[in-house]
């Protein structure tokens, strides 16, 4: 009734082809962008207490965004290009220790310079692995990927002058400071950070979202749904794959800088472990993959919904123990996800696609 | 849409295509053996035979697909052995394929869109940014290929993903995205596989209406014989890689040989 497009004609290819042709959705997404915006006013404001604040930021908001961002950096390569890739954490770690690297050794630059080049150097480390992609497909091309997840690991570990010979292995955040204001290291408060996180996340989205509507996007879906046919139009099937690679893993590369530098403030090599890379993969698949709105949802289902399962019962008055809630936690959120599966196998996406249509023509659907 | 191959050095008649005595085998298995023949420019040029007789092996020889072991392929003038595909592509070659092979995840404009991939310039900047000249580029784009969509009068479907639509349609954006390259030689693997009359007909109108008002040059293979010798200037034989007929469809039609070959013969 409310959200459908009926009266609105589009009289130009411009405007037929906007990311957002339906004003609905405009308004939507502009709702969504404020409400981002002023998050963080919420305690200033006194809606919510200032340790709700922090938690609300510190807990749930900058880490939602970064595997947001590495989600979509994945969604990039396994969505829309079709290549598994299991070396997401990989490709973070290196963002994470180059960025550490850049900014001792140049500790005048801006901070946030560091952060996005330090995803240039994830793309190179990425184009070296997707090297095998011409070559291998599948689950061949993930064993693959796999190596460079345990080769880049092993580097974290063993490479001493990763973490600058710090004798507990681990990297610590030094305070860097962006117009006076800290950004990073123990000072820099959460709005401060998330604000960066934000400003960051939504730029890239912005430009994975002009990159999949172009050129270079179709390449990437022709690459993944029918490759010969691509090739026989063409396109270059390894320029492409490289592209895909390179690019995905920059945006990993700038996740993971993010990570260390704007939410743990110090991280260990067990950070970037082969876990990282499962947990990422796992949203991308039930947000649903070839969808950059979707990696936000897979990203909100598997990091946020545990959150909340959590304080549910303290704030409901249900006396239950911590222990029990976190078993509990596990299988509700792993029930979920199969059941979510099982409705829509092509994720989350599918689901608020499949819901958007239903609300187009509610509530007389003939 | 501009007239494809309008700056091509080839006039109407001469040849756009020779075929000198290509052989491909895979291993021991010989696909093609010593095969000659020629496409002029404008012609619908028809290749048939019976199955397995090579007629996909030398398209995919054609399209750079395969690396035939011997023999020579001169496109325009221009001799070549060995080509990666996306060089055909780019030297005015486009394909349909036997069994559609469309990008099934994207819509049937995106699709088409696809098929100009070569045609766009704009780098990876522009690309990122998605205004001013990128912006521009893909509206001048997206202009001609809904030229594309309103000749093969599939708007109804635009925004439809492909993996939905129905085999005949399927088979027409197919033809469209081969279209949006601006080919100069268009080869059709069984455009009318799996059709029913009208969507034959249809087809068969299609094809015609390339060849006449775009001056596409087309190689096709088909099983319908009616459809064959209706629609060539041309048909070439093939029965077991080799080449046994050659001329206008009277002529093949009623060429010992070829009935040999259809109806077998009793030994």
């Amino acid at each position: 009734m409310f959200y459908r497009e009926a009266g609105q004609f589009k009289t130009t290819y411009a405007a037929d082809m906007a990311v957002f042709p339906i004003l609905q959705d405009k308004i939507g997404i502009a709702v969504i962008v404020a409400a981002a915006v002023l998050l963080p006013f919420l305690g200033a404001a006194g809606i919510v207490s200032p340790q709700t604040q922090n938690f609300l930021l510190q807990v749930v908001a900058i880490p939602f965004l970064i595997f947001s961002l590495a989600s979509i950096g994945l969604n990039l390569l396994t969505g829309y290009t079709g290549l598994l890739s299991l070396g997401t954490a990989g490709f973070m770690g290196v963002g994470a220790y180059a960025c550490y690297k850049l900014t001792t050794y140049f500790p005048g630059v801006n901070i946030i310079v560091w952060v996005l080049a330090s995803g240039f150097f994830a793309a190179g480390i990425g184009v070296v692995f997707g090297l095998p992609s011409l070559r291998i497909k599948g689950f061949y091309l993930a064993v693959a990927t796999l190596a460079a997840q345990f080769f880049l690991q092993w580097c974290f570990i063993r490479i001493p002058w990763l973490y600058n010979e710090n004798a507990s292995g681990a990297i610590e955040v030094p305070q860097r400071t962006l117009l006076g204001v800290p950004v990073t290291g123990p000072t820099a408060t959460a709005e401060t950070r998330y604000f960066v996180v934000l400003a960051i996340v939504a730029g890239l989205t912005w430009i994975a979202s002009n990159l999949v509507h172009g050129r270079i996007g179709r390449s990437w879906m022709a690459v993944r749904d029918m490759d010969i046919a691509a090739e026989l139009m063409g396109i270059k099937l390894f320029d492409t794959k490289l592209l895909a690679f390179a690019v995905s893993s920059f945006y990993c590369g700038v996740a993971g800088a993010l990570l260390v530098f704007l939410w743990y403030g110090g991280a260990e090599p067990e950070v970037f472990s082969i876990n990282q890379s499962f947990l990422i993969l796992f949203m991308v698949i039930i947000g649903g993959l070839g969808s950059l709105v979707g990696s936000y949802f897979g990203a909100a289902l598997i990091y946020i919904l545990p959150i909340v399962l959590r304080l549910l019962p303290e704030s409901l008055g249900i006396p239950i123990g911590g222990a029990t809630i976190e078993h509990l936690t596990f299988m509700i959120v792993g029930a979920l996800i199969i059941f979510f599966l099982i409705v829509e196998p092509h994720g989350l996406a599918r689901l608020w696609q499949i819901g958007k249509q239903k609300l187009r023509t509610w509530p007389f659907p003939y | 849409m501009r007239a494809p191959g309008s700056n091509a050095g080839v006039a109407a008649g001469d040849v756009l295509l020779a075929v000198e005595n290509v052989s491909l085998r895979f291993g021991g298995v010989k696909a093609i053996t010593d095969v000659s023949f020629d496409i002029r420019k404008g012609e619908i040029r028809a290749i048939i035979g019976p199955n397995g007789a090579g007629k996909t092996s030398m398209l995919n020889v054609i399209n750079g697909f395969y690396h035939p072991q011997e023999g020579r392929i001169t496109f325009k003038g221009r001799t070549r052995s060995r080509m990666r595909p996306y060089v055909a592509a780019s030297q005015g070659i486009a394909r349909t394929f036997q069994n559609v092979a469309l990008f099934k995840g994207m819509t049937t404009l995106d699709n088409i869109m696809a098929g100009r991939t070569l045609k766009m310039k704009r780098g990876f900047f522009w690309q990122m940014l998605r205004h001013g000249p990128a912006l521009a580029e893909e509206i001048e784009h997206r202009r001609q290929v809904e030229e594309i969509i309103d000749f093969l009068e599939i708007e109804h479907i635009r925004k439809v993903p492909v993996g939905r639509l129905p085999y005949g349609l399927q088979k027409r954006v197919e033809l469209g995205r081969a279209l949006a390259m601006e080919p100069e030689l268009l080869l059709l693997d069984e455009p009318m596989a799996g059709m029913n009359l009208e969507e034959k007909e249809d087809m068969c109108r299609f094809i015609l209406d390339v060849n006449n008002q775009f001056g596409t040059t087309i190689a096709l293979i088909e099983h319908d014989m009616g459809v064959v010798m209706d629609l060539s200037d041309r048909v070439v034989v093939l029965e077991y890689g080799r080449k046994i007929a050659d001329g206008v469809p009277d002529e093949v039609k009623r060429d010992q040989k070829v009935i040999d070959a259809y109806l077998g013969v009793a030994h």
